[in-house]
């Protein structure tokens, strides 16, 4: 029995793998053993999901081995990883949104009977609820349930099917602090049951809350494993990224100059609800500053930015910008005076995928003297403009013809901001510019927001994170449904006070 | 061993060309077996559809007098196509196009001579233009699904068109029709039966490629097609594209129907809505709209028909073979499209 005890359930060693013009995972060796918790970490594109996805077996190994148990196994489908007890839970879940949480359980079950024995099937389920502490309704709608819940729906379908390794692809992205709380509390209570599970994420206090055991990776490469306990966020971080991290961010002081965007009074009707998006909204933003809107989101920020920049009619009130009123102007005419916009949805309205990198950083360009004479765009001009902003940016692609849609997150983004911020006529308005992004891009997007702001621009930034917002805003107005809680210096307001305002306690209003 | 479809890591230039060259061969193939099942001998039939079409310098005329509507017809529908708005109302604004030029050579009379040819294609490729333009208004305004308009637009304009030449415009005496129309209103001939709107169509191939290709308009209409969220967030208007674009569309179809009626009938009758319209989605198709590319797919189409008659006389098939065969050139055109996006791998299993 000694010597089962210290056998891998999972061992993986050696393992290859190349995709075209990318080895996505170098000479990798990983192994989990029962009742532990590995943690994943690395950068987007360090090759995380490309390492489980071989467990999994969506993708096969170039070369290397897989051990379950102490046996090699040949995995080449989600079939037979299943069979071998190891589920992954995808970032994007895989439920029929319109069927019983039960339904989507049993759902592609295998020996399934014609006429399925529900009542047995639903008295397992609510036993594996209880056992694990996954409470859900076994007969609710699955569209009915928050994410949350559909994420529990997940657990439940693997464990069902007698998952004893657990792959959890960044779990908490989608969670609220709670959630997350419970999803830890789920965790726990498997690993006393013996099974063990890993973990894939690019967030330190994630890995420092959930895991036994860290490894981390970077580009392909496998470059740590190491006790949770021994280590510090910042040690993690800059393993992940491979330099020291900057937490705090060089900027000049506050002197801000004379105010270029006011809304005054601005009021926005929301056809569907009963509250409006936007009610009496006035603030100002001055050249020099950074503006942070803090809120839980769907309080009002996406139609905020889309009423400053034409994309939505304000039903009250008025948008000034240096002192002219631009109430009615399209989003052409918003463009013109110089506002740049990074939107909160990057792949829907941020850049056309199928166009490529090139043409993107020449959306907000292609009609100025820049980079077109008359009707007719200047192809040579075009391809030197974009080759200069993918240098100055860093933007990893292949060649600028590459289709941006085959980039990653964080070049995609780069992209975009490459983009805003050199057509940037001195008006920044950034809607979770930093979401889902790994460390090292993360840290580039604020140090360029900064820079704008120490350029002379105004920054509208609008997170969902206290800290992101107290780093990098001079002031931070609180979104609350639909309404302005309270404005404040960030040199004069603390979490708590801002934490109140965002839950519709104190402030001004 | 097991064949899967993994995803590209790019498009690439070249597949453009392979994937419909591929498409064809295999339709060929498809065809083969269906000549066979009609116990016609493949080979021989395909060689005598491409004597057909081919063999000598007039039976080639006659394919490209043939090709012509179809070409320029694909690059009709080929523009809305890149906003990605289904106009499949061509072969209606074709129609339209047919009764407006002979509207003027009829009834404009007080016009000089010379002047009328030029204002009845003018007037066929504005009657054209509105017809388009009446999906496109209602889908950029109010979001009417434009497969429906279009297709539904088709029936009113042939019934226009049949109202016109069975009974307000008819003929006082003879054939079915309006009157013949005056020899100077006709488009000469230039090479055998090819007549000059060959130099029309090519010019707007070349027009058309700049303006896609090299234009700002062309660059919005790209964005518009791929991502209509994004154009209109970087500031293009997306319903005053949709009618710009639509017109043109209409314009184009209308010149086709209004260059046929003057090189070929020489007056509106019966046949005005041969399908040149509906043939035309698929020349659109087939070039991945590419005006350049649309000559070729053109001219390919355009060959089955004038092959299938040879196919008719030499191998005693029926007509309608050349319609299926037609047909069958686009299902593995469509199903090929996947292979712009995916390629085949081998995997080999290591035991």
């Amino acid at each position: 029995m000694e010597t089962r005890e210290r056998i891998p359930v999972v061992s993986m060693q050696h393992i290859t793998k190349h995709f075209p013009g990318v080895l996505a995972n170098d000479d990798v060796s990983l192994e989990l053993h029962a009742g532990e918790v590995l943690a994943l970490l690395g950068e987007n594109g360090a090759g995380k999901s490309t390492l489980m996805n071989m467990l999994v077996g969506l993708y096969r190994p170039d070369s290397g081995s897989i051990s379950i148990r102490g046996e090699v196994q040949h995995i080449r489908s989600p079939q037979d990883s299943m069979a071998l007890g190891i589920g992954m839970v995808h970032q994007e879940f895989m439920l029929v949104g319109n069927m019983s949480v039960l339904e989507n359980i049993i759902l592609g079950l295998k020996d399934l009977p014609v006429v399925p024995d529900v009542a047995t099937i639903r008295k397992k389920i609510t036993e594996l609820s209880d056992t694990y502490g996954l409470q859900v309704d076994p007969d609710a709608i699955i569209h009915n349930l928050s994410v949350g819940e559909q994420q529990r729906v997940e657990i439940l379908k693997l464990v069902y099917r007698g998952a004893e390794i657990l792959i959890l692809d960044e779990p908490t992205a989608v969670l609220t602090p709670g959630e997350s709380r419970d999803l830890n509390r789920i965790i726990k209570k498997m690993l006393s049951q013996g099974k063990s599970a890993i973990f894939i994420t690019h967030k330190m206090d994630e890995v420092i809350e959930f895991s036994h055991k860290v490894q981390v990776l970077r580009r392909g490469k496998s470059v740590n494993v190491i006790d949770t306990a021994s280590v510090t966020p910042r040690d993690l971080a800059n393993m992940m990224v491979g330099r020291d991290v900057l937490f705090t961010l060089d900027r000049c002081a506050f002197n801000p100059g004379e105010p270029r965007l006011r809304l005054s009074k601005v009021s926005v009707e929301n056809p569907l609800g009963s509250r409006p998006y936007l009610s009496d909204i006035s603030l100002s933003i001055r050249r020099g500053e950074i503006l942070g809107i803090a809120g839980v989101a769907g309080n009002g920020q996406t139609q905020l930015t889309e009423v400053i920049t034409g994309l939505l009619r304000a039903s009250e009130g008025t948008i000034e910008i240096d002192g002219k009123d631009v109430t009615k102007c399209t989003p052409l005419q918003i463009i013109q005076t110089g506002v740049s916009h990074i939107p909160a949805d990057r792949g829907a309205m941020g850049v056309v995928g199928d166009m490529s990198v090139g043409d993107n950083l020449a959306m907000k360009k292609y009609r100025t003297h820049e980079l077109s004479s008359g009707p007719v765009v200047k192809r040579s001009r075009l391809r030197l403009f974009a080759d200069k902003l993918i240098q100055s940016f860093i933007i990893k692609t292949p060649n600028q013809d590459t289709a941006v849609k085959f980039l990653s997150g964080g070049n995609i983004q780069k992209t975009i901001l490459a983009r805003e911020i050199d057509s940037c006529g001195g008006i920044l308005i950034a809607v979770y510019p930093s979401r889902g992004l790994d460390v090292g891009a993360t840290e580039a997007v604020r140090q360029n927001l900064i820079a704008q702001r120490d350029a002379g621009s105004a920054v509208l930034l609008v997170s969902e994170e206290l800290d992101e917002l107290q780093m990098v805003a001079d002031t931070i107005a609180v979104l609350f449904e639909g309404k302005i809680m309270g404005i404040r210096k960030v040199s004069e307001t603390n979490t708590e006070e801002l934490g109140m305002m965002m839950a519709g306690v104190g402030g001004d209003a | 061993m097991r064949l899967v479809l993994e995803k590209r890591e790019r498009r690439l230039k070249r597949m453009s060309l392979l994937i419909p060259l591929f498409s064809f061969i295999l339709s060929l193939l498809i065809g083969a077996i269906v000549l066979a099942a009609s116990k016609a001998d493949p080979i021989q039939a395909y060689a005598a559809m491409a004597k057909g079409a081919f063999g000598n310098a007039r039976r080639f005329q006659y394919t490209v007098v043939e090709a012509l509507p179809l070409l320029i017809c694909g690059l009709s529908v080929g523009i809305a196509f890149r906003l990605r708005f289904w106009n499949i109302g061509a072969e209606g604004q074709f129609v339209w196009g047919a009764i407006g030029v002979t509207w003027v050579i009829q009834f404009w009379t007080f016009l000089p001579d010379p002047l009328l040819l030029p204002a009845g294609i003018l007037v066929g490729m504005i009657a054209g233009a509105l017809w388009a333009g009446i999906p496109g208004v209602l889908k950029a305004y109010w979001a009417v699904d434009e497969t429906l308009t279009t297709l539904m637009l088709n029936y009113v304009a042939i019934g226009v068109a049949e109202y016109l030449y069975i009974k307000a415009w008819k003929a006082p005496k003879g054939i079915l029709g309006t009157p013949e129309f005056p020899e100077f209103t006709q488009l000469s001939q230039v090479w055998g039966k090819v007549h000059s709107g060959v130099f029309i169509a090519l010019a707007l191939v070349v027009i058309l490629w700049f303006l896609l290709y090299k234009t700002t308009w062309g660059f919005e209409l790209n964005m518009i097609g791929k991502n209509p969220v994004a154009a209109r967030y970087q500031g293009v208007s997306i319903e005053k594209s949709i009618v710009i674009a639509l017109l043109i569309s209409g314009a184009i179809a209308g010149l086709a129907g209004s260059l046929n009626t003057v090189a070929i009938t020489h007056r509106l009758t019966r046949g005005v809505n041969a399908g040149y319209g509906f043939t035309g989605i698929i020349i659109a198709w087939m070039s991945n709209l590419n005006p350049f590319a649309s000559i070729i797919v053109a001219i390919v189409m355009a060959s089955l028909t004038t092959g299938a008659d040879a196919l008719q006389i030499a191998m005693k098939l029926p007509e309608s073979m050349g319609a299926v065969l037609q047909g069958l050139v686009l299902i593995p055109l469509l199903a090929g499209s996947v292979f712009h996006d995916y390629h085949l791998k081998l995997i080999r299993e290591e035991e």
